[in-house]
């Protein structure tokens, strides 16, 4: 579901993907990463990589990074259940150890349902969800200093479709780099 | 904006004769009706500043037709067919027999008449056309910007005078604005007189903004604002346009309504992945905790006499209706059967309590007894949600969405006939019913 197309990117444009997931006031929640956030921005062709030890040749730190060592920002869930499965545990792992390296990185884990329950209901399942996830990193060694976490509940669906698939892809909690 | 009304009953006092025509409201949607609202004359022509008074008593009589129509209890007879055009005479004296002749059962007629401080009085008159009696009368004295109110208030007279239950026209509709891909929604708050007139955007859009509701005295609104990525329940003032937190919470705060006296609300927050129901009164910013089971509590609405409260919990596995007391006390399931019930919300009347049913990947909108009893399907859909009432408690209006589609606002009678969708300049969610206008 998420290939991840890697590239190099800047520390200029590092410093871009880190501020646009840091909370702005009076605007509008910032959406889901996309799922190929680097290569969404635009490529210097003359930047230079500032850790040349880093084989997957991305930037030390970055969201890219972090996706890739981490297998992928998000985990899903089943309907109507804020259990952290097995998959889920696998990532939420390796999102720990990652963060265990970047100790000044902080993270906000957003929690999303499907568009199958009740508005309400569905922000309160979006926050037990952010919070399982949290509670897990946290386990793992993560502050919970570290993490802010938010609900918005089926507001914010990332796949459009109206069947079990694309309901899958939007049971989710999402750690984005940044609170 | 308030329009000062007066009822100008003193100006038309002669009682109306005790006539028997009446709407059976629980067969009236079947049988609607007949009536005619032919347009009003100008016994005395003049300019307003919202046209002339020829032509606002075409207007007026349009809207009363479309109210009366709207409630499926009546069929407005299409003006075609009329066989008479109304004189200023006819209004106290109305050729009963012309109306016999295209059947129409009753007969609302009146004048519009322009005041010397540039407002306008509208004399609404009703008759029963068989029995050749007065039903009611009354004046309506209001701004000239305020003829459309004016013409509500003649409906919801007629309304009353022949169904025997207040009306539901002079009211308002606080709703979600909504427009654009589905993982990027822009939401505004959007205001609208019950019949779609009057639309107008309260929030620009930049914030995702839901579920609003308006308090008792209609002066403000209480929502749900992700305002700089702060979840939380806000307050704006229709007057000033103001727009505030309600405080500073641990966890995200929601699902925000009233309570009857306007002076408190009830809400939901999560702390620590726990959701439960919570009242602050607004001015003493004091917050009570009325809930405290680890499960999801939310959804919760006031009884009308303030006395209880229904909110939706999973503390039995899955999403159910409970019913307390104001303070928290004595929590009981009243929902049962097959599938889940959620989102509940008291009648004004106090009798029934509406809310969604769903399961089997269907919607429906239900209501039942505060008691648990007589629970009675009125909608089936793909996502019918967030229930609304009528300021009467006949009408609900709810939301629908089909598979794949955007959601639409839409009003169902109580007895589940008569379902009609609203226009609404984009798509609509979360809609909520105003009490009565002052």
């Amino acid at each position: 579901m998420y290939t991840r197309h890697i590239s190099l990117i800047s520390v200029a444009t590092l410093a871009l993907v880190v501020a646009a997931c840091a909370p702005k006031k009076q605007d509008l929640p910032p959406p889901p990463p996309p799922a190929t956030a680097p290569t969404a921005q635009p490529q210097n062709p003359g930047a230079t990589v500032t850790d040349p030890a880093v084989s997957n040749g991305l930037v030390p730190g970055s969201l890219a990074d972090f996706i890739a060592q981490a297998g992928s920002d998000r985990i899903r869930f089943a309907y109507d259940s804020y259990e952290v499965d097995e998959t889920a545990r696998s990532i939420l792992t390796r999102q720990a150890q990652w963060l265990g390296q970047y100790p000044s990185v902080r993270i906000t884990v957003e929690g999303h349902a499907d568009e199958r329950g009740t508005r309400e209901y569905n922000l309160a399942l979006g926050d037990r969800r952010a919070q399982a996830a949290k509670n897990f990193l946290a386990a793992q060694g993560v502050a919970t200093a570290r993490i802010a976490t938010i609900s918005f509940g089926k507001e914010r669906p990332e796949a459009d479709g109206a069947d079990e698939a694309s309901y899958a892809i939007n049971r989710r909690s999402v750690t984005t780099l940044g609170n | 904006m308030r329009i000062p009304f007066i009822f100008a009953t003193a100006l038309l006092a002669v009682t109306p004769a005790a006539a028997q025509l009446r709407v059976d409201i629980n067969s009236g949607i079947s049988q609607p009706m007949p009536i005619a609202v032919p347009a009003m004359p100008a016994s005395a022509p003049a300019n307003t500043a919202a046209g002339t008074t020829a032509e606002l008593g075409v207007r007026i009589a349009e809207v009363i037709a479309n109210d009366l129509g709207s409630s499926g209890l009546f069929r407005p007879i299409a003006p075609a067919a009329y066989t008479t055009i109304v004189t200023p005479a006819d209004v106290l004296r109305p050729q009963f027999a012309a109306w016999r002749t295209v059947a129409a059962q009753a007969l609302i007629t009146g004048n519009v008449t322009a005041n010397p401080d540039g407002g306008i009085t509208l004399a609404c008159y009703a008759y029963d056309v068989f029995g050749g009696d007065e039903l009611t009368r009354q004046g309506f004295v209001t701004t000239a910007a305020g003829w459309r109110r004016a013409a509500h208030k003649c409906a919801d007279l007629v309304y009353s005078r022949l169904t025997g239950e207040s009306g539901y026209f002079d009211s308002r509709i606080v709703y979600i604005s909504e427009t654009g891909p589905r993982s990027k929604r822009i939401k505004r708050l959007a205001v609208m007189d019950q019949d779609g007139a009057g639309h107008r955007f309260l929030t620009s859009g930049q914030n995702l903004v839901l579920t609003p509701r308006f308090s008792p005295s209609q002066q403000q609104i209480t929502y749900m604002s992700f305002e700089g990525n702060r979840p939380r329940v806000w307050l704006y003032q229709l007057g000033t346009a103001q727009q505030q937190a309600i405080g500073q919470f641990q966890g995200m705060s929601f699902a925000p309504r009233f309570s009857p006296t306007g002076q408190s609300l009830v809400f939901s927050m999560a702390v620590g992945g726990n959701t439960d129901i919570y009242t602050l009164d607004i001015a003493s910013k004091r917050l009570t905790r009325l809930t405290s089971q680890p499960g999801i509590e939310t959804s919760p609405s006031y009884s009308p006499d303030g006395s209880k409260i229904v909110f939706e919990s999973d503390r039995g596995g899955a999403q159910q209706l409970y019913v307390m007391n104001a303070d928290g006390t004595g929590q009981s399931r009243i929902s049962f059967g097959d599938g889940r019930a959620a989102s509940p919300v008291w009648s004004p009347r106090g009798d029934l309590i509406a809310f969604t049913r769903f399961g089997g990947g269907r919607f429906a909108i239900n209501v039942i007894r505060p008691d648990g009893s007589g629970e009675r399907q009125l909608t089936n859909g793909y996502q019918d949600e967030a229930a609304t009432w009528s300021p009467n408690g006949r009408v609900i209006m709810y939301q629908r969405s089909g598979r794949g589609g955007p959601p639409s606002l839409w009003s169902v009678d109580l007895s589940g006939q008569n379902e009609r969708k609203l226009r609404t300049p984009l798509d609509g969610s979360d809609p909520a019913w105003s009490p009565l206008l002052d």
